[in-house]
């Protein structure tokens, strides 16, 4: 068997006094589509940014295709990355989509798109907008490719990020409570294409509010309570039989 | 008149000084000042002392001031450096070769070029007034377009160079040029270290002729160009960099 996507473990992370994550443990191969549930300050999207070393984790391993991202100890600031070039050849390898999209504003819509193909990972940069254009052509904004982010709608603007996050050709991308800036009429444009992307077998970790995402797109769903991965398993499992009370709850109130 | 009473030509050249002395101070003053603004910006407690103390005490001492030190002070400080170093040196050669004559190696006398002090003291000054500007500027990007770039694999001069700068830049817009404008007229300072700028040959012109409130008039005048010019290009700058928004 091939070593997984992505793996976790033992994941600990802390501010100060206050533990974040407790100990987390997480797999992922190829195609997964992972969604990541908890009330807010459960840890999730600190888990998430921990997978690409936005956050440095306390301590825990973090493989990406079976390559340990290596870290040391700092006398002041506690673990820190050993390599921080191999940092940035795996982040560059793992894209993310964020709450607030963080398109960069100085940058026009394909311009956002071509920026990381050709500025880290060095492809041409005719080659880059060829794919770019498709890209665009694919969450439907081909025809905005010259506007910039600023012009843009909400969720036109979350669209466009994801195109960002394609063109890298990630081995893992990362969603990070990708509708949760929306107004509720622009949601569905940005689930339709999440929804494109695990049909067509990307490997996707989404934290998120969307219990129908959760529960209808990925094959595995992980639910953070105070720092610990209280429940997991397969959608129609968990959510029609919750073995702990408070993923019962939540699934309850969020409804 | 036309000719300015015979000054014509010299007093052009005054103002083409007056022109490069205020584009070379700006050039050393943004490379100074975005320094320090990052200095000021790091996690390191020994540049942030650095550069706080750079800017209180540039910002805390008239400008004039600062010229007249730099100007004279620093002469004194390079001949001296330079007269030992040649004591030093000739000290341990003669060490090694006691019967050999030695001479100096650096001159007896270095003579600062009031150009040379000009720009820099001028740079120096200004560059404590960008890297507040600056330092402002960097802090009023939104923290998640550099998380982005961090993100998808950057390294920290790419962060710098394609995201940070060119963002930072529409903040950092109307500060600089007002710092450019008060740098522009900052320059009429280094007529007094005999720097042959337009004010300079404007206070010998006037003296020979007679004629102060002329040359002084054109004096302004030509300020006034160059600085009418600066403000319609910094607007422009300014309309082209804006945030684009619909």
């Amino acid at each position: 068997m091939t070593a997984p996507t992505l793996s976790i473990r033992n994941l600990h992370k802390s501010f100060a006094d206050n533990e974040v994550l407790k100990g987390i443990n997480l797999e992922a191969h190829q195609g997964d589509v992972i969604s990541i549930l908890g009330a807010s300050g459960s840890g999730k999207s600190t888990l998430l940014r921990c997978v690409n070393l936005l956050e440095t984790p306390t301590s825990g391993d973090i493989l990406v295709n079976g390559e340990l991202i290596e870290m040391k100890q700092d006398k002041k600031r506690g673990a820190i990355p050993a390599s921080i070039k191999q940092v940035e050849r795996i982040r560059s390898r793992l894209a993310m989509v964020f709450q607030g999209f963080n398109l960069w504003s100085h940058l026009s819509v394909i311009e956002n798109v071509i920026e990381a193909p050709v500025h880290v990972l060095g492809v041409p940069k005719k080659e880059a907008i060829v794919k770019a254009e498709a890209l665009l052509q694919r969450v439907g904004l081909y025809e905005r490719k010259d506007y910039y982010p600023g012009q843009l709608s909400g969720g036109q603007q979350q669209r466009v990020a994801i195109a960002r996050a394609l063109a890298v050709e990630p081995e893992v991308m990362l969603f990070d409570e990708p509708t949760s800036a929306l107004d509720p009429e622009l949601v569905g444009e940005v689930l339709t294409v999440m929804r494109d992307l695990a049909e067509e077998g990307r490997t996707m970790l989404v934290v998120t509010h969307e219990m129908a995402f959760a529960r209808d797109v990925s094959n595995k769903v992980l639910f953070l309570h105070q720092g610990l991965v209280e429940e997991e398993g397969k959608p129609e499992l968990i959510f029609e039989n919750p073995s702990s009370e408070r993923f019962k709850q939540f699934i309850s109130t969020v409804y | 008149m036309f000719d300015l009473y015979g000054y014509k030509d010299i007093f052009l050249a005054g103002a083409w000084l007056t022109l490069q002395v205020a584009l070379l101070s700006l050039l050393l003053a943004v490379v100074l000042g975005l320094i320090a603004a990052l200095a000021k910006l790091s996690h390191s407690s020994v540049l942030t002392g650095i550069a706080t103390v750079y800017t209180t005490i540039i910002r805390g001492i008239p400008d004039l001031i600062l010229m007249l030190l730099i100007f004279f002070g620093g002469q004194m400080l390079v001949n001296n450096m330079s007269y030992n170093f040649n004591e030093w040196l000739n000290g341990v050669m003669t060490g090694y070769y006691p019967n050999h004559e030695w001479t100096s190696y650096l001159p007896d006398y270095i003579d600062i070029s009031p150009y040379f002090a000009g720009i820099v003291t001028i740079g120096f000054i200004f560059g404590a007034y960008m890297a507040e500007t600056f330092r402002g500027a960097i802090l009023a990007v939104d923290k998640g377009q550099m998380e982005a770039a961090t993100a998808y694999g950057m390294n920290k001069y790419k962060r710098f160079s394609r995201i940070m700068f060119p963002q930072m830049m529409r903040h950092a817009l109307p500060g600089l040029g007002n710092n450019w404008l008060v740098l522009l007229k900052t320059t009429a300072l280094v007529s007094i270290i005999g720097l042959q700028d337009m004010v300079k040959i404007a206070g010998d012109a006037s003296g020979s002729t007679q004629k102060p409130f002329t040359f002084y008039l054109v004096v302004a005048l030509v300020f006034l160009l160059y600085t009418t010019i600066s403000t319609s290009f910094l607007k422009w700058a300014e309309h082209k960099y804006r945030i684009q928004t619909r």
